[in-house]
């Protein structure tokens, strides 16, 4: 029986509680009776019930595919999750020119780039360029901000060199490529040298990329970090508001709009 | 095929603007050479090998040329120099031209010249000779075992590792994969060089190198045998090394390569001479080879909206096929290429997707052309994914593209599983299957919505055409016409390796390829 205040929940299937999840995933043997036996006891090992195979298929000579319903007896408590999330309100794009021209009364500079030997510039583009994504605009389409897109492959020390030549106020590092977690050797690579030519604390440093998190951004030196999904202007938000806050117009424990936490 | 939309006049005017706007970049050409084309005459002459800590000797030479101001004769007059030397081998040639100073290097007296010339000239016909020798065997296996009826379904492998990718492509080709693509790794179109040998680490993908083409090739050839069908492979010829990758791809037996004349300059940031002066000669190369080039037009739709720069795409291929036709390939070699990338969030994407295919269709009736699944707008939901890519896989075989690249259901996440392919491949199959015909037995009405748009796209297509011929090649790069992107003649990588060709420049290769077509 739960404690008061406990929420228990489970994966929902077609009713309540019966913790239905699916699964698929490829063995590297031949597709045979032995096969599906080996993927139903390796579903079972993980600790599923009622292991049912839905379908094995001969994926290659040598390789059979997977798609298996099973049902978990795990649960978690809801009510012990903590992730805070944003509720205050995002000010849109007329609002947020407006605020920095109030209160910064100059052009916010910011600087992208995908670094290191990353050349997939889909983020960055997003987020920099004045199209923008999924009908929200880039921050070159903002008065306010002097956005510079330094594209893709960008060498840190020159990304570096660029931030303090242009004074920038935030410099976002794109990362696509995760193999053998290859976009953490260069963020923290990147952290290095900002701390080399005496950058570090001095403007917001962001980390974004389809595998990024806030919580990775935070361990690897970053400000901010910003995942899958984030549109332009949860980025011009959240650079504005830390300007502010190093401004001393702000105050630094404020949770703003846009802002991962 | 549904529906003209489009004048045979309209689209004959396309193709007179894109050769007047190629024109005047084959005067660039003409007279400039760079390390790299330079870099793979000497390949041709099978200057294949690396020297110590595995630099390429065709580069330890081109370099030494470089730095002595002698490239502009071209590389093929020094192989002959050294050969006459008394070289022994390769690397001796290389040896004994790093160790010659630089004011040793002057001319010989005029009867020595031409005879030298005549000596690397009888040379470069033996080597293009073993060349088409290679390419015979591939045809002849290809002619045995047959290829399927088109489209032909691309997959990709990039395990970083070569051995672990012919697993991989080996488990494709089973599940029914007709083309395999060996993605290169992270950041190799900006190497100044072919690394070289077998490779077992690289990042996002495997290196391309004459060696890996050989061991994956051969696995293929191998696979195709079981199978009872040629199983096509390609590689990248793109970035600072176009050439010299053609000719390691063209003498290992590869089937087709990706192949863009502006690719580079535009999202490789490599500069424009150095691109146009490339491609050309690594054309030359693919159209000798038989090889299919792969055209990369749906990169403009993942920096630009699809929809909006849908003419960019159209323009951009008479381009392509303008510097190809020059470059002598013929219309079967061209992978003209296009994709389905209309944000799925619109209304009637199938319509406009349906009235782009076709119309690429139209306008270049008997290339294969390559189409691209959507990538731009793809989404971690892989069940929506799958759907999304299913869509594709309908409008390939309706609009008869020769070549389709299959989107892969976990396209947002990671490289894909073993599964994913095995999915897709399922799917495509079962698609075009389903759908074979349809082309034939429907007739889009030309006053309907898909007609309407290709029109539409058509004409500011040739809007964009006329401003090109207007500005010049290079004035509407630097304005962004293509892919929003903007590039300067002088901006961008290897413009250090661009030479002006001496009068008396000499690559008895460019004459031998020139004189196919």
């Amino acid at each position: 029986m739960a404690k008061p205040g406990k929420q228990i929940i489970r994966p929902y299937g077609d009713r309540r509680d019966d913790g239905m999840v699916q699964l698929s995933f490829t063995l590297p043997v031949p597709l045979s009776e032995k096969a599906k036996e080996a993927a139903a006891q390796f579903v079972r090992k993980m600790g599923f019930s009622d292991v049912k195979v839905a379908a094995s298929e001969r994926a290659a000579d040598s390789y059979t595919f997977f798609v298996v319903y099973a049902r978990s007896g795990m649960y978690v408590d809801y009510s012990e999750i903590d992730v805070p999330e944003v509720v205050v309100k995002k000010l849109g794009f007329d609002d947020l020119n407006k605020l920095i021209e109030d209160q910064v009364g100059r052009k916010v500079v910011v600087l992208g780039a995908c670094t290191g030997t990353d050349s997939h510039t889909v983020g960055i583009d997003a987020i920099l360029n004045m199209k923008g994504f999924a009908g929200d605009y880039g921050l070159e389409r903002y008065p306010w901000f002097e956005a510079h897109n330094l594209g893709s492959q960008v060498p840190n020390d020159e990304l570096v060199r660029r931030a303090v030549a242009t004074h920038a106020d935030a410099v976002l590092v794109s990362q696509v490529v995760t193999q053998r977690d290859v976009h953490k050797d260069n963020a923290r690579q990147f952290i290095e040298e900002a701390k080399k030519a005496g950058l570090y604390g001095k403007l917001s440093l962001l980390l974004g990329g389809p595998r990024v998190d806030h919580k990775l951004a935070l361990e690897l030196g970053f400000d901010a970090g910003f995942g899958a999904g984030t549109k332009p202007s949860d980025v011009a938000n959240y650079i504005v508001h830390s300007l502010l806050k190093r401004l001393g117009k702000e105050p630094s424990g404020q949770h703003n709009p846009g802002e991962p936490q | 095929m549904p529906g003209p939309f489009i004048d045979d006049a309209q689209i004959d005017r396309a193709r007179t603007l894109a050769r007047e706007i190629t024109d005047p970049v084959f005067e660039l050409i003409r007279r400039n050479t760079t390390v790299s084309t330079e870099r793979t005459v000497l390949r041709l002459f099978g200057i294949s090998g690396a020297g110590p800590r595995g630099v390429p000797l065709a580069n330890l030479m081109a370099d030494r040329l470089l730095a002595a101001g002698a490239l502009g004769r071209g590389a093929a007059y020094w192989y002959g120099r050294v050969l006459r030397l008394g070289a022994k081998s390769p690397l001796d040639a290389v040896e004994r031209l790093t160790s010659v100073p630089a004011e040793k290097l002057a001319l010989l007296p005029p009867n020595e010249e031409a005879q030298l010339r005549d000596d690397v000239r009888a040379e470069a016909r033996a080597a293009v000779g073993e060349l088409k020798r290679r390419i015979a065997e591939r045809d002849a296996l290809k002619a045995e075992l047959g290829l399927p009826p088109p489209p032909h379904k691309y997959v990709i492998v990039a395990t970083g590792n070569i051995y672990d990718d012919v697993d991989q492509a080996r488990a494709a080709a089973q599940a029914g994969a007709d083309i395999i693509a060996v993605i290169r790794s992270t950041a190799q179109s900006l190497l100044d060089y072919v690394p070289h040998g077998a490779t077992t680490e690289g990042y996002g993908g495997t290196y391309a190198t004459q060696e890996n083409f050989r061991i994956m090739r051969e696995a293929l050839d191998d696979e195709s045998r079981k199978l009872g069908r040629y199983v096509q492979l390609t590689n990248y010829s793109s970035g600072l090394c176009m050439a010299e990758i053609a000719f390691c791809a063209a003498y290992e037996r590869l089937d087709m390569l990706l192949n863009d004349a502006m690719y580079g300059i535009l999202f490789r940031d490599i500069n424009l001479r150095r691109t146009f002066i490339d491609q050309y000669f690594s054309r030359r190369i693919c159209a000798l080879a038989g090889i299919i080039i792969n055209t990369g037009e749906d990169n403009y739709i993942t920096t630009a909206d699809a929809f909006d720069a849908a003419h960019t795409v159209i323009a951009s291929q008479f381009i392509n096929e303008a510097f190809a036709k020059r470059a002598g390939l013929k219309d079967a070699q061209l992978g003209i290429g296009h994709s389905y990338e209309i944000d799925p969030a619109r209304p009637e994407t199938l319509l406009l997707e349906l009235s782009q295919a076709m119309l690429v269709r139209r306008c270049f009736p008997n290339a294969p052309l390559k189409y691209m699944p959507p990538t731009k707008h793809k989404e971690t939901d892989i069940f929506f994914s799958h759907a999304y890519d299913v869509m594709a896989d309908l409008v390939a075989v309706w609009t008869r593209q020769g070549i389709q690249l299959l989107g892969m259901m976990t396209e947002a996440m990671h490289t894909p599983l073993l599964a994913d392919r095995y999915v897709a491949l399922k799917a495509a199959s079962y698609v075009h299957r389903a759908a074979r015909g349809i082309d034939s037995e429907f007739t889009v009405r030309e006053d309907g919505k898909i007609a309407e748009r290709a029109r539409f796209v058509f004409g500011n297509a040739l809007k964009l055409l006329e401003e090109c011929r207007a500005d010049g090649m290079v004035a509407a790069i630097g304005k962004g016409r293509f892919g929003d992107v903007k590039r300067s003649e002088t901006g961008g990588k290897g413009l250090d390796g661009v030479v002006e060709k001496a009068a008396d420049y000499f690559n008895p290769f460019l004459e031998i390829l020139e004189a196919q077509s």
